[in-house]
Formats: C-alpha cells, sequence, structure tokens
C-alpha cells in the first residue's frame, strides 16, 4: 500500500521555489485536494504574479495567469462562462492583498463560486524580500531594515478577519504548513473549498501561512519555527466563516 | 515494514524531512551532491521506518514515496 507519493495533479516538473519554500506543500495539498474530488478533468487553476507565476507548470490541469492581483476577476469570468468547471485562484499575499485587493473584496462579497488559495508568507518574494501589506510589525525586510515601523507603514491587513466581515463569503479560514499537524489541518480545509464549489455553496478562500526562507534570512527549519513562535500569534489559526457549518447547527 | 524511496534529483537538501521524521532516521547525505547542487535527503535504517508519511507531509517538492 502507498502511503505517500506525487498527487497525480502535479506534474513532475521540478519547481523553481527556493530549498524549504512551503510553496511545495501547498501546491501538493490543491492537488491532493483535486484528486480526491476525481476533478482533474474539469478544474481550471489561475497562476498569479509573484513567486508562484510559473504554477502551471506544475499542475497538470488547464492554467492561465492572470494579471497582478486580477485572478479572481478571471476567475469569475472563467466560471461564469463555464459554470461546469472547477476555477481556483492561487495567489500570494503581494498579489492578494495588496493589488488584488479589490478584486479578492468584490469577489467575496458577490460571493462568486470559486476557490481562492491565498498564500502569506508576509513578505514580497520574488522581487527579492520588500515589505509586503501582510509584513508582521517589526518584521527586518529590504525596504523596512530596521523593522516594519506601524506608524509609518500602517498595520498588517488581516485578510480572513476582513473578509468574514462580509455576507457573500461561504467558507474563510487560515491555517498554516509549518508542521505535520498544520500541514494536515490545511489539507482539509482546502478539501473542503474545493467541495463547496462542487456543490456550489460559493466563494470559499483558505489562507496559507507560509515560509520565505529566503528572504526572512533563515534555514528551512528556522523559518517554520518563527511562523510557529511569532507569525501564528498574529494571525491565528481557525475557520473564521463557515456558512455550511452555521446551517448544521 | 515500510518502504521508502526519494528522487534523491529532485530533493533540494531543505532537510524539512529530517526535522520532521519521529524516529531521526533521515539524513542529509553530505557525501552526494545532485545536479542542482544539493545534498539530498538519505535513509539510515529503514528498518526503523514506521511508514509514518511525516517526512513526506513536509516536503516541499514531492519526491518522497513510502509504502507499506
Amino acid at each position: 500500500m502507498i502511503v505517500a507519493t506525487r498527487p497525480h495533479a502535479l506534474t513532475t516538473a521540478p519547481t523553481h521555489y527556493c530549498p524549504g519554500c512551503t510553496h511545495g506543500i501547498i501546491h501538493r495539498l490543491v492537488a491532493e485536494a483535486i484528486d480526491a474530488l476525481g476533478i482533474e478533468g474539469r478544474t481550471i487553476g489561475i497562476a498569479p504574479v509573484g513567486c508562484s507565476v510559473l504554477a502551471y507548470n506544475y499542475f497538470n490541469l488547464d492554467m492561465t495567469v492572470a494579471a497582478h492581483g486580477r485572478a479572481p476577476a478571471v476567475a469569475t469570468g472563467l466560471k461564469r462562462a463555464n459554470p461546469e468547471s472547477i476555477v481556483f485562484a492561487y495567489q500570494g499575499d503581494g498579489d492578494l492583498a495588496s493589488i488584488g485587493m479589490a478584486e479578492a473584496v468584490h469577489a467575496a462579497a458577490r460571493n462568486e463560486n470559486i476557490t481562492v488559495i491565498f498564500v502569506n508568507n508576509a513578505i514580497y518574494g520574488m522581487t527579492g524580500g520588500q515589505m509586503a501589506p501582510t509584513s508582521l510589525p517589526g518584521q527586518v525586510t529590504q525596504t523596512s531594515p530596521a523593522g516594519r515601523d506601524e506608524l509609518l507603514c500602517g498595520f498588517p491587513v488581516k485578510v480572513c478577519e476582513m473578509l468574514a466581515q462580509l455576507d457573500g463569503p461561504e467558507y474563510i479560514a487560515r491555517v498554516a504548513a509549518n508542521s505535520v499537524k498544520n500541514v494536515l489541518s490545511a489539507k482539509k480545509a482546502i478539501e473542503k473549498a474545493f467541495r463547496n464549489q462542487v456543490e456550489g455553496r460559493g466563494f470559499s478562500l483558505v489562507e496559507v501561512l507560509s515560509s520565505c526562507p529566503t528572504n526572512w534570512g533563515m534555514t528551512p527549519g528556522d523559518a517554520l519555527g518563527w511562523m510557529d513562535s511569532t507569525m501564528i500569534p498574529y494571525y491565528p489559526l481557525g475557520v473564521y466563516k463557515d456558512r455550511s457549518a452555521k446551517e448544521a447547527d | 515494514m515500510a518502504k521508502w524511496t526519494i528522487l534523491a534529483e529532485g530533493c533540494k537538501g531543505c532537510g524539512l524531512c529530517v526535522e520532521a521524521c519521529p524516529k531521526k532516521i533521515l539524513c542529509l547525505d553530505s557525501g552526494t551532491i545532485n545536479h542542482k547542487g544539493h545534498t539530498p535527503a538519505r535513509m539510515m535504517d529503514e528498518s526503523r521506518c514506521t511508514g509514518c508519511g511525516f517526512c513526506a507531509t513536509m516536503c516541499p517538492d514531492c519526491v518522497i514515496t513510502i509504502s507499506r
């Protein structure tokens, strides 16, 4: 019996991600959810601008790329034109939480029947480690060498808390990819986000806290530890909105 | 008994599997360098592997296959 192997919805192409980057884990979780639901033939993915811009090389799916931050808008069009397709947007925090904030908020408010995987690593990875809207107070980045100063740069954006205030979305959850336990919970959340779409329930967003060892200046192992000690206390894990659970009560 | 295999050419030597292994039977093989210049993970004692899958769960590159 095979306990663990590469899911079918992932190609065999080696990823370009840095060693220890948890993008690879999150790609696998998405592919495993697609395999589990048997929707590989009708799933369309949308890659963002950011480190995961080349995600189309790694999924055995129909893929496209949206302009920076516009993945939920492209997903809206794809889903409305092809209601039978399962459409997901895979976005980073620089993509979704800054330039693409309007698209994400309005797609959630309209309760578009799409799935958004939001990878939050608190930094702009691809461009070399600049401060992101999600960088933590005091976090050292290329553009905040003395640490993020909230008085100067404002406070980090907590996307899940914000979107959960809207009446629109079906499912909003935050998970992390920093330990076996958290990765297994992330797997369940991602699968639920896809199942919601298959069942026609509406907008599902899973925020996955991720690491960026290269730009955080840490070893891969230390980066996961930093997530535990610093990032998760600021971005608490959990389900922020789940309309199906409310209905069941 | 579990059978543990790795696609060493795809391993980036990040060591997340080594940290995740509850039996501490994985290591980075400093004597091997793959084509990308990384030192891939290696199983030191397969007879003690329970096939829990923790290493594969944390592997960002999907290069570990486990069967039992």
